[in-house]
């Protein structure tokens, strides 16, 4: 028992990593309609940024603060120079565009701020939590974020007019157009969003992860699995999804004897086919429904 | 978000077009098209003997890479259904061509067939769960698929027959019959002859009654099942097809490597494939041979731009291409011809009435 609350609450404080992570997915999946695949790349880039100003001598939460805002900006940039002439090409070649765009960020990163291994330092400490040895104080900071963000994101998209229309750019853009809505800043706004968003999961991420230019390869691969495991019309349900993998994934290692060490995230990704199998628009997911 | 109706829209063009394109086909470019598939035939037959042997090893992996992204074609291409697991068959064929040619000294020829058998199988099995699947769902079953193959490889239990880590090392065959050429050009005409073969069959196959319905399920899967089209078969062939072919090209990469181990099948041999789908022409047979020199050449050449910014180089001249030519190297040459014959007819219709 006492294994399992500690193996449990380990899942959580690594599933608060995925979960942010799986909420920039939606957020983007939402406003753009497509999976960005270089959505980790971006928060890594992000994550740099913060780091070289705090190099240069400004403060934690001023570096913070800025690189938020820069990664807003790239994001908006990125949509409007790259993403707008190709709106209207097939769904794979965007895929590809993502491709391109995550191989240009990983190497152009590399090249900028070199491949060693850095330590980026935590607003929050890293004692014991409420006296437990469970959890530690920056995981603790990390989840409260991650659900902070949810509210404000819930708060923005349900209760403020361009919220509004943003979903509705997204639901249907010819009715949103007709109606006056800009769809195009919608969708470049959407950028902006998820690519600040993605900024403060890389900051957080990064004092648990260290920060090097792969680092968010396999929190990307978990934040996209839990967005899926949770459905990807969901921000709930992604956050729910995060957390979901990172508990599913240690238990499996854990309690599985045997193969569970070396298959843990074969046996975690089965897990997640299997819930698809049931639900396969997801836990949290809405059933699309076509007309003929 | 529906995707379903999102999908439907995006595929119209590279779905209507190789139909329209081949209706309005005149009986000139009917006659022309034989000539210039003999024409390549002839210069890919003589290529080997005028270059050095490296070259002529490239090129075979081009064919390699060409055979596997034809599978994924069959599937996302003809059929709608997104694979990102494609990594996963090919590993399956090309440890299926090593352990038997290793373990039990089977001709590197007769593991063609049981790559592809075995891939087949489990591609078939795959497409049972796959048939609830739609979209970005199946992308990560297929997914996890890649992700879960190599660890599968290194499972310290099997290392027995996989080698684990270490993977496995098989002998380059020699040329049969002592005809006067390398183990390089021989593997090269190997390779090319089941290349010819394969792509032969996957033209018949999309050109048949089958591929219609393959078609047909990729354009509107309900009216394909009200038309009486019995849409979990042909999925599932489909993807058991699909797996089949990348696992024979995964078996030829093997032997044509000489070496395998768990992580060159990773998740991005996965990627790859899809970008040489893309550059190649979603839906086009012959574009996955532009999309096999894609997959092979462009990395090397930005390496040789620049080492430390190669991933910068080569995003770079992907994105190029896709603002190019949207619908890939396919797509791009019947906007081309389309082009052309609207220019060249005005010319035509003038000579007559004068």
């Amino acid at each position: 028992m006492e294994l399992l609350l500690q193996q449990v609450m380990a899942g959580l404080a690594t599933g608060g990593i995925y979960a942010l992570m799986a909420l920039a997915v939606v957020m983007i999946y939402q406003a753009i309609d497509h999976l960005n695949f270089a959505q980790g790349e971006m928060a890594m880039f992000s994550t740099f940024i913060a780091w070289q100003l705090m190099q240069w001598g400004q403060p934690y939460w001023v570096a913070f603060a800025i690189a938020v805002a820069v990664s807003f900006l790239g994001g908006v940039a990125i949509e409007r120079i790259l993403f707008r002439p190709i709106h209207n090409a097939p769904i794979l070649s965007s895929i590809v565009a993502f491709i391109a765009l995550f191989s240009i960020l990983n190497s152009g990163a590399g090249y900028l701020f070199d491949y060693t291994i850095k330590e980026f330092p935590t607003p929050f400490g890293n004692k014991p939590f409420l006296g437990s040895a469970l959890i530690g104080t920056h995981q603790a900071g990390m989840i409260a974020v991650s659900l902070g963000m949810l509210a404000l994101l819930y708060l923005f998209f349900r209760g403020t007019r361009l919220g509004l229309a943003m979903r509705a750019a997204a639901a249907n853009p010819e009715s949103a157009r007709l109606v006056g809505i800009r769809v195009g800043w919608m969708t470049a706004l959407g950028w902006g969003m998820a690519a600040a968003i993605g900024a403060v999961a890389g900051v957080l991420i990064a004092p648990v992860v260290f920060l090097e230019p792969n680092m968010m390869l396999g929190v990307l691969l978990y934040g996209f699995a839990g967005a899926v495991l949770g459905g990807l019309t969901s921000p709930g349900g992604a956050v729910f999804g995060g957390f979901a993998m990172g508990i599913i994934e240690n238990l499996a290692g854990t309690f599985i004897p045997y193969v569970g060490r070396e298959l843990k995230l074969t046996i975690a990704l089965v897990l997640i086919v299997a819930v698809l199998m049931v639900r396969p628009s997801g836990i949290f997911g809405r059933r699309s429904v076509v007309r003929v | 978000m529906n995707m379903p109706s999102e999908e439907i829209v995006v595929k119209k063009p590279a779905a209507l077009s190789p139909v329209a394109a081949a209706r309005d086909a005149n009986l000139d470019s009917a006659l022309r098209r034989p000539v210039i598939i003999a024409a390549a035939l002839v210069v890919t037959l003589v290529v080997p003997l005028f270059v050095r042997s490296f070259i002529t090893f490239q090129l075979t992996q081009v064919m390699v890479y060409a055979l596997a992204i034809l599978g994924l074609n069959l599937l996302t291409g003809y059929n709608g259904q997104f694979s990102l697991g494609h990594s996963a068959f090919y590993g399956i064929g090309a440890y299926t061509a090593a352990i038997l040619m290793s373990r039990w000294n089977i001709p590197y020829f007769s593991t063609l067939p049981a790559a592809g058998l075995l891939c087949f199988a489990v591609g078939f099995l795959f497409g049972l769960p796959a048939l609830r699947l739609q979209g970005l769902y199946l992308a990560l079953a297929t997914f996890a698929l890649a992700v879960a193959m190599p660890q599968i490889l290194k499972f310290s239990p099997l290392e027995w027959l996989t080698g684990g880590v270490q993977g496995l090392v098989i002998d380059k065959p020699d040329p049969p019959f002592d005809l006067p050429i390398d183990a390089d050009q021989w593997l090269y005409y190997f390779t090319l002859a089941v290349l010819v073969l394969m792509f032969a069959a996957a033209a018949n196959l999309v050109n048949s009654r089958s591929g219609r319905a393959i078609m047909a399920i990729r354009d509107n899967p309900i009216a394909a099942a009200a038309m009486g089209i019995n849409t979990a078969l042909y999925k599932t062939l489909t993807f058991g097809v699909s797996a089949l072919y990348t696992g024979v090209a995964g078996a030829l990469g093997a032997i044509v490597v000489q070496f395998v181990a768990p992580d060159s099948f990773s998740f991005f041999l996965s990627v790859s494939f899809l970008v040489g789908l893309v550059i190649g022409g979603v839906g086009s047979i012959a574009g996955c041979l532009v999309g096999g020199l894609f997959v092979l050449y462009v990395p090397n050449i930005a390496e040789s731009v620049s080492t430390g910014l190669a991933g910068v180089v080569y995003g770079v001249i992907l994105l190029l291409v896709i603002f190019v030519m949207p619908d890939g190297a396919a797509g791009f040459a019947r906007l081309t011809r389309a082009r052309l014959a609207r220019a060249t007819q005005p010319l035509i219709t003038k000579g007559r009435s004068s």
